[in-house]
């Protein structure tokens, strides 16, 4: 059992910045999913399997353009497109129909879906690892305090807060994001100002759904991509939704920063019971503030 | 302008209106009095499609509209303002009537700025939340926002519910005004003085069926009826 002798200031700070990182992965996948909750009050469980989806494409067009730096890039910015697309035809077909129906029979509705998603991209790229690999400039790592940060990390630690400006301003600045949050919270007033709502659900699922396809895509280089991902990440991810405050998305990012950072230190301390950590700290949030850190639109 | 023909509206099972029926012309504003309950706020999402009624007919501008979606009949040139006022709480003033915007081609075009002018208390909120307002701020609020959809025909439902008598005068002036500016007013009321000043025509509503109409006048002046229907 290793002990805390054997811990350093600079393997503190490493693991900081690491479970910083993977909080930025948490965080984009968590707020399209708080995004989709908030507006559309569906707690879509299909969620992980977009951004299943998102890795798989990503796979996908990297080794179709030949697996260079060009073929990295194109995968990062297309991959989520392509979820996006798979999300838009769900929604036009089945999710439209099924707004109005209550919470237990989208869960069963999700969660088949959910299914079927799972098994169409084992029937579309088998049940192998897949891998990917990030161009020459965002391998390695950078020295620091005398130990080594993964130089793909502080590539998500940038991305991760672009996203949230970018989710930000979307939001707030323009009008389709202010309709966004006034569809959350009366979505039949919305109606009554001539605004065709069943749109602006469409768009926010889409927009939802993309950011789990851009979780997807970011994560790929940093993991084995293979089927069952998808139930590792929903499970966290609604738990992240939950104690951040339904709906917020500074939920979101409090409740990744959260989980990820409990996470990379329990990794530093407790190895062995590492996983213990973040759920333990859900725990401890719920158990002070049931309804979550940050208000919930709910 | 709206022609109301024997409507017939439920909620679930129960049965709210009784072939209810009425006329606005244009250029008019009509009440519909009825005390709580009598099926006024009914009549008017009836109307505007927010609880479609199960019978009857509706045509606006000589258009049948029963049953189409809201927002098509607000693009039509409705606009509502809802007795709970509905503001969204957690958007600024100024949000909440910028996604109400829309532009009607031919009429009288509002802006935020038009809507402040009316309402000068607003202006002072402008990026104040929707939710830190007062009753009577948002009730103001409220008929900018369906200001801002440019209608030709306003469904105002209660909007001196909660009002202190001095901003209900000044309401008052407000619809006057918007009438002189050519909009036709569907009239929602409990407050009889209050409305009656207002309008041309008036329907009386209880338990969910039309009691009596008649012209303002003829309403004033007949207080039996006033009191069987009661109000």
């Amino acid at each position: 059992m290793e002990t805390s002798q054997g811990i350093t200031l600079a393997a503190l700070a490493i693991h900081f910045l690491v479970g910083l990182s993977r909080a930025m992965i948490l965080f984009i996948v968590c707020s399209g999913l708080s995004f989709v909750l908030g507006v559309l009050r569906v707690p879509n469980v299909a969620h992980g399997s977009l951004y299943m989806i998102g890795a798989f494409s990503a796979f996908s067009i990297f080794t179709l353009l030949g697996g260079g730096a060009v073929a990295f890039w194109a995968a990062l910015i297309l991959a989520p497109f392509v979820v996006a697309i798979v999300s838009l035809i769900a929604e036009r077909s089945l999710f439209k129909h099924l707004y109005q129906r209550e919470h237990l029979m989208l869960l069963l509705f999700t969660f088949a879906l959910m299914l079927i998603l799972g098994d169409l991209v084992k029937i579309i790229w088998g049940a192998q690892y897949r891998s990917i690999m990030a161009p020459e400039f965002l391998r390695g790592s950078f020295p620091l305090f005398g130990a080594s940060l993964p130089r793909y990390n502080v590539f998500l630690l940038i991305v991760g807060p672009l996203v949230a400006i970018g989710l930000w301003l979307f939001t707030n600045k323009t009008k389709i994001g202010k309709i966004a949050r006034a569809a959350a919270v009366d979505m039949e007033m919305v109606g009554a100002l001539g605004i065709n709502v069943s749109w602006v659900f469409a768009f926010a699922f889409v927009l939802g759904c993309f950011l789990a396809g851009m979780g997807g895509a970011l994560v790929a280089p940093t993991i084995s991509i293979t089927i069952g991902m998808d139930h590792d990440l929903i499970i966290e991810a609604f738990l992240i939704v939950v104690i951040g405050g339904l709906g917020n998305m500074w939920g979101a990012m409090v409740g990744s920063l959260i989980f990820g950072l409990t996470q990379s230190f329990g990794v530093l301390f407790l190895p062995q019971f590492a996983i213990v950590f973040p759920y333990t700290a859900v725990v401890i949030v719920l158990l002070i503030r049931p309804k979550g850190l940050l208000k919930s639109v709910w | 302008m709206l022609d109301v023909e024997t409507i017939n509206t439920y909620y679930g099972l129960s049965h709210i209106l009784f072939d209810v029926s009425l006329k606005v012309k244009s250029g008019q504003v009509v009440c519909l009095l009825g005390r709580n309950g009598a099926g006024k706020t009914t009549t008017l999402k009836s109307i505007l499609g927010l609880t479609p009624p199960k019978m009857g007919r509706i045509r606006f501008k000589g258009e049948e509209i029963a049953g189409e979606q809201p927002f098509r009949l607000v693009r039509k040139g409705i606009g509502y303002v809802p007795d709970d006022r509905r503001i969204f709480a957690d958007l600024t003033v100024g949000e909440n009537l910028e996604i109400a915007a829309k532009k009607a081609a031919g009429r009288e075009d509002w802006d935020e700025e038009k809507v402040y002018k009316l309402f000068p208390t607003l202006k002072g909120f402008a990026s104040r939340r929707g939710g830190f307002l007062s009753g009577g701020e948002q009730k103001m609020l409220a008929i900018g926002r369906a200001l801002m959809g440019n209608p030709e025909f306003l469904l105002l439902d209660e909007p001196t519910e909660g009002l202190a008598p001095a901003l209900v005068r000044s309401l008052g002036e407000t619809i006057t005004r918007l009438k002189e500016a050519g909009l036709t007013v569907l009239l929602a009321e409990q407050n009889v003085k209050f409305t009656l000043k207002l309008s041309d025509y008036g329907y009386i509503i209880d338990n969910g069926r039309i009691c009596y109409q008649g012209t303002v006048k003829e309403l004033m002046e007949d207080d039996d009826v006033r009191k069987t229907c009661g109000i």
